[in-house]
């Protein structure tokens, strides 16, 4: 149809439209690649606005509000703030006059232990994506390697891989998890708990990729590069790899979320790294400190509403990526 | 699992002269026999690797821990080692590995998780024994009214003669099955129980009650869980509908629909006796899977409202480092998980004659 249009080649149709076009059909992707892409945006200007204040400040009370205190922004005295541009917010400690917040000073508000939560949050939503990116990476690599061995040479290999997938599937990661951060005894940063998670979580890819593995080897165009003598490799890269990929992406979107919640699940248990400002941590003392009947509501709402953010947007791209793959769905109601 | 969904063989091809190996190859490739060995394999794994890894490491928690108890017991600070020895000793860690790992399995095999260290003359069946039951009552009712409420709206969000609001009427829910069960409790701790105050925010029961069969104590217990079970539903209903708009849709691709229309059947019986009765058998297995995700949600719901089930028994458990009651606590939860989706893989191909496990 736009084949025509096509070949009079500008970049902009050659390759801005066909994306535009696919766009129109499948808004799920598009809205949820803009939120994450918003939000990513969002802290990285807010982490170089603090730099940029951090730089510039004299006052040594108010240095480095990103990195002063274990759980991110710096103590500003004994008091805990409503957001500053809160007007009709009441303040749960009585506050000097010249200590009163100028507008924006506090975006975010300050916990019990005053810190700045603004920062808080800042810095933890990159550590809780790092987490469940490497979580999302390391088992989608190990799920598609295990996947691969188990479809393409069967036999014994792809009998332990299956037993081993159906014995990991049914048997709750999040928990095993627990006993061994406890047994343990160490607090695990931010990378060994997404190393972690991919360790209990990396069957489910397995077993998604194996499925479409099984289903694509008895392809034609499969048996044809194997009768003309193609290697095993080649025909798992140049032949079936390109047919994957979209069930790879969704099975990664799918354990990054997966990784994600489970993280975050873990630190409000109170296994997270008690030093990092992660919004699971965050959660964690909102519970702790009991800051919702306190009823600063400033300290669980921010952070709630990134957790929601990331998980919408996964969740919308998700449902996009499953569109791609498997175009079948289209709206046939 | 070696199992594949297959049509029926005719016996006679399969059949085995010997009969001590037909009888052999008959249990072994039963499907229910190898569907409760790949049970007991699944326990033991986890088992294994809740034991094994830990040691791993080279340290001991442990031991540290009950050196950490043996030293506020006690205000003589030299006595220290013996006493966190006699410990060990009375709880087998100075055993060799191998026997210690024997001892292991066998106390699970008889469900006996030792004693609790924080509440020391308590053993952990007994602690875990109290709250079960106010977890399995919470999941419960939570599961099945999500199962039929997620499932009767994805039927009609799947149906092609629904009216076209319904899909814009189902999207807030479609999006909560992405949001973690607990951040929405907290959202409904604070609307209902701080702004609105119209429900407790913790507890099963109010502080002065003690649990009696009375009609007071019962509401007063429904009310409690009113947030907990709303918080753990409303997430659920989304992943429901979503599984059943899908299996409607392709339902409706089949010929038999066509022939149901062609009949001349009015629209009712052909979605309720047609469509929904075929789309919903996948949904079934659907079940099995969402046990696990729905659990550990379930578990910080429960520490969030400090519902006084196994959720919230395991967070305290972990705050004061009992290593027996954690891992009594999970291997529990682990335990009843493996063997519900053992019923239902098992259950499955009564409800759907069309699925017959058989040996490949």
């Amino acid at each position: 149809m736009r084949l025509a249009r096509r070949r009079s080649g500008s970049f902009y149709q050659e390759r801005v439209e066909p994306v535009v076009l696919y766009g129109r059909r499948n808004p799920s992707l598009i809205v949820g690649l803009a939120m994450l892409g918003t939000l990513l945006v969002f802290t990285v200007i807010g982490l170089l606005g603090y730099a940029q204040l951090d730089a510039h400040t004299n006052d040594p009370s108010q240095h480095s509000r990103l990195d002063a205190f274990v759980s991110g922004g710096a103590p500003v005295g004994d008091k805990r703030l409503p957001p500053s541009w809160c007007t009709w917010c009441e303040d749960i400690a009585e506050l000097d006059a010249d200590k009163k917040p100028t507008l924006f000073q506090y975006p975010m508000g300050t916990d019990t232990q005053s810190r700045d939560l603004f920062a808080t949050n800042l810095r933890g939503i990159p550590l809780t994506l790092g987490t469940g990116l490497i979580a999302g990476l390391l088992s989608v690599g190990l799920g598609t390697v295990t996947a691969f061995i188990a479809a393409y040479y069967r036999g014994l290999p792809d009998v332990l891989i299956r037993l081993l997938t159906d014995v990991g599937i049914s048997i709750p990661g999040l928990l095993v998890l627990i006993i061994i951060r406890i047994q343990l005894g160490t607090e695990l940063v931010w990378w060994q708990l997404g190393a972690g998670l991919a360790a209990v979580g990396w069957v489910f890819s397995s077993r998604t990729v194996r499925a479409q593995v099984l289903v694509l080897r008895e392809q034609p165009y499969v048996e044809i590069a194997r009768q003309s003598g193609m290697s095993g490799l080649a025909i798992i890269f140049r032949e079936m790899m390109p047919n994957l990929i979209p069930y790879i992406t969704a099975s990664f979107v799918g354990s990054v979320a997966g990784a994600i919640l489970a993280s975050i699940g873990l630190e409000a248990l109170g296994l997270g790294d008690f030093s990092s400002p992660s919004l699971g941590m965050t959660v964690y003392w909102v519970i702790q400190f009991g800051a919702i009947t306190l009823g600063m509501w400033w300290w669980w709402l921010f952070p709630l509403i990134f957790i929601v953010i990331i998980f919408v947007s996964l969740f919308l791209i998700s449902a996009g990526l499953d569109e791609w793959s498997n175009p079948r769905l289209r709206r046939q109601v | 699992m070696a199992n594949t969904t297959t049509r029926r063989v005719n016996p006679a091809l399969t059949a085995k002269p010997n009969p001590v190996v037909a009888f052999v190859g008959a249990f072994f490739g039963n499907f229910i026999v190898r569907r409760f060995l790949l049970f007991l394999l699944t326990v033991w794994v986890a088992a294994t690797v809740i034991f094994v890894l830990p040691r791993l490491t080279g340290q001991d928690p442990v031991k540290e821990k009950l050196l950490l108890e043996a030293q506020r017991g006690g205000s003589v600070q030299a006595g220290m080692n013996e006493m966190a020895q006699e410990y060990s000793a009375r709880l087998g860690l100075d055993l060799p590995l191998h026997q210690q790992y024997v001892n292991y399995l066998y106390d699970l095999s008889r469900l006996d998780f030792g004693y609790s260290i924080a509440y020391f003359p308590r053993t952990v069946n007994d602690i875990i024994v109290d709250s079960i039951i106010w977890s399995f009552g919470l999941m419960t009712v939570t599961l099945a009214l999500a199962f039929l409420i997620g499932t009767g709206a994805g039927a009609l969000l799947g149906w092609s003669r629904s009216p076209g609001w319904l899909s814009y009427a189902f999207m807030p829910f479609l999006t909560l099955s992405a949001i973690p069960q607990y951040m929405l409790g907290l959202v409904m701790m604070f609307v209902f129980a701080i702004m609105l105050n119209l429900l407790p925010f913790f507890g099963a029961y109010s502080p002065g009650n003690l649990p009696e069969w009375s009609l007071s104590f019962i509401l007063d217990m429904l009310r409690h869980a009113i947030l907990p079970a709303l918080s753990i539903l409303l997430s659920a209903v989304g992943f429901w509908a979503i599984g059943m708009r899908g299996m409607m849709v392709n339902t409706q691709g089949e010929d038999f629909m066509v022939q149901a229309d062609a009949k001349g059947l009015n629209g009712v019986r052909i979605f309720v006796r047609y469509a929904v009765r075929n789309a919903l058998l996948p949904q079934v297995t659907g079940l099995a899977i969402s046990f696990g995700t729905l659990l550990t949600g379930a578990v910080l719901v429960e520490v969030l409202f400090q519902y006084p089930g196994l959720g919230n028994t395991l967070f305290y458990a972990i705050r004061v480092s009992d290593f027996f009651q954690i891992t009594g606590i999970v291997m529990t939860i682990i335990i009843s998980l493996a063997f519900a989706t053992m019923l239902i893989d098992m259950i499955y191909p009564l409800i759907d004659p069309r699925v017959k496990y058989t040996q490949n």
